[in-house]
């Protein structure tokens, strides 16, 4: 039997790259990346690392954004517009429809990262900075992030309205970048049960500050190649588990 | 052969909360031959489309069975010879129709190449020449039907499932679409279509399934069902005043300087016909009037409530 996706990811990667909002937003992220370049004059001590700082947390929020954005609207737009009876219609499954609904929402991502990333090292290199690889690592753990994102936001919208899913993968992204604070929180749990029910929910809350690297990168400080591999192995099991979920409760759906 | 066979489909909705069960199909058998066009008619809400939509695995059955060339319609391989046009179908609107039939293509892994002819000879097929770059926004409603004719054929199907292909056509692009699904039929497909233009599929179909409140309540060969059916005759005549032609018999329509008297009774032909002559009318021709498939359709109706 003969798969195939590809047209699936290129006609997904179509829609999204066809959408106003997705220029918008990289828009204002290569616009506040700008920005920072301007802070950098503002303020007092070393203007590179303002510029990193400020930058990459420019680049990492409207990456964000797009993330959630385009995740959470592309299988509610076809099963509403019922575009997807054409689909599910042909040699496709419902599997191979989100692997490639998955496939396409990362190619767009890559391609909204690298133009922000290519603006910013332009940047750097104006303030008179050089290639850092410590920066394209960043960049790479940032994607890492954003496809965890990309998958959590198609498996909410895999059963939910746009709004709910929207609601839904910013709490989970908020709840990901606080799960440090969870050895805190166990602390003030009296009964077994609660810190077992805690230690659950910390385990398949999806723990994104691994991915965040910034620190490291503008403090310029040395960076584990281990814990880089462990992410990288972290961030896949994860997708890999998200898109299977996704695939069991999208193959249950009726369109009517 | 037996190229699609439902047993005994069953199909519940239920409303939000589950309060509700709307039992839409109850129980429904229908058999399509190899090579022959099957016209599937009901009235609005009997459960065609939902019945359709079964065979396409867009809806899960209740209970039943639906066989496409003998295999279970649940997985895509039994589906892969089908070419499917949805009701009121609707595409990508940031597509043109050259891009939207080269990824119907890419679906079915059809090579690149082989895709460019076979959409060329398509947009020529549904009469949509000029409009291959046209934004599917911008597409009437007629012409998106055509571009979902298209699309169903884009991978030269056996088994073609129409729902209502023909709503939103013109007259022109009605014949048109008649002419092609004929044409797909001399080819060697089987075409199982729903519609309420009773006309077009009078003059089309091999055989008829009819649908009424989620059961087939009839379902055999066209020509069996109309054959040796002469509903009344018609009597047409001039040169007669009103007058006395309603002396002779009341059931008369006017049309120009003619006259066409309705009989329900073939003992009356003789009588009715000897009658104008004597009174000095002309006759110009008695006609038998055969039942169609609309007297059928709302016979069967009628029967059923
Ligand atoms: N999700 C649903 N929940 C409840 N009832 C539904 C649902 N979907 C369809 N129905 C009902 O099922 C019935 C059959 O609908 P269906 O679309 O199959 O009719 P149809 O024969 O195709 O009619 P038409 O000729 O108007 O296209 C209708 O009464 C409709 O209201
Ligand atoms: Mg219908």
């Amino acid at each position: 039997m003969k798969i195939n996706i590809k047209g699936l990811i290129l006609n997904t990667f179509k829609e999204s790259a066809r959408n106003k909002m997705f220029y918008l937003l990289i828009f204002f992220g290569i616009l506040f990346a700008l920005s920072s370049k301007l802070i950098s004059f503002l303020t007092l001590g070393d203007a590179m690392k303002v510029l990193k700082d400020t930058g990459l947390a420019a680049i990492n929020f409207f990456c964000v954004l797009i993330a959630i954005f385009t995740g959470i609207n592309l299988v509610y737009k076809e099963v509403e517009k019922k575009t997807i009876f054409n689909i599910l219609s042909k040699p496709v499954t419902r599997g191979h429809f989100i692997i490639g609904k998955f496939f396409g929402l990362a190619l767009t991502m890559l391609l909204a990262l690298a133009a922000m990333a290519v603006i910013f090292f332009l940047l750097v290199f104006l303030v008179g900075g050089g290639f850092d690889l410590k920066i394209l690592l960043y960049f790479f753990m940032l994607y890492l992030e954003l496809l965890i994102i990309v998958a959590i936001s198609l498996l909410f919208s895999s059963f939910s309205t746009p709004i709910l899913s929207f609601i839904f993968t910013v709490s989970l992204y908020l709840i990901g970048h606080i799960m440090w604070t969870f050895n805190e929180f166990k602390m003030l749990l009296q009964s077994k049960l609660w810190i077992k029910f805690a230690q659950f929910l910390y385990y398949i809350m999806p723990n994104l500050d691994k991915f965040n690297i910034k620190n490291d990168v503008v403090l310029d400080l040395p960076l584990q190649a281990t814990t880089i591999l462990f992410s990288v192995l972290y961030a896949l099991v994860y997708i890999l588990a998200l898109l299977t979920v996704t695939v069991m409760i999208f193959r249950r759906r009726e369109f009517i | 052969m037996r190229i699609l066979e439902i047993t005994n489909l069953k199909k519940t909705f239920h409303s939000n909360f589950l309060i509700k069960k709307y039992r839409i199909l109850k129980g429904i058998d229908i058999s399509v031959e190899a090579g022959e066009i099957y016209g599937f008619l009901g009235p609005n809400g009997a459960g065609k489309t939902t019945t359709i939509k079964c065979i396409m695995g867009l809806l899960f059955p209740d209970e039943g069975e639906i066989l496409i060339n003998g295999r279970p319609a649940d997985t895509i391989d039994a589906r892969r010879p089908i070419g499917f046009l949805p009701e009121n179908p609707y595409f990508y609107d940031y597509l043109n129709a050259n891009e939207l039939l080269n990824f119907s293509a890419s679906l079915y892994s059809i090579p690149a190449a082989a895709a460019r002819e076979r959409i060329d000879r398509l947009i020529q097929q549904v009469g949509l020449a000029g409009f291959e770059r046209l934004k599917l926004r911008k597409f009437s409603k007629g012409m998106t039907q055509r571009l979902g004719m298209a699309q169903a054929l884009i991978q030269d199907p056996d088994f073609l499932i129409l729902d209502e292909p023909f709503s939103g056509l013109d007259p022109i692009g009605r014949k048109e679409f008649r002419d092609l699904i004929l044409n797909l039929k001399e080819q060697g497909k089987t075409i199982f279509f729903s519609s309420h233009i009773l006309q077009d599929m009078e003059m089309m179909v091999d055989r008829v399934g009819i649908i009424i409140n989620g059961k087939i309540s009839r379902q055999g060969k066209l020509s069996e069902l109309i054959a040796g059916s002469t509903r009344c005759h018609e009597i047409v005549c001039s040169q007669i005043s009103e007058k006395q032609l309603a002396l002779i018999h009341p059931n008369f329509v006017r049309r120009d300087n003619q006259y066409i008297i309705t009989l329900d009774n073939e003992a009356e032909i003789n009588l009715v016909v000897e009658s104008i002559i004597h009174n000095n009318g002309l006759v110009i021709a008695v006609n038998p009037v055969k039942k169609t498939l609309e007297d059928i359709f709302l016979n069967e109706i009628g029967e059923v409530q």
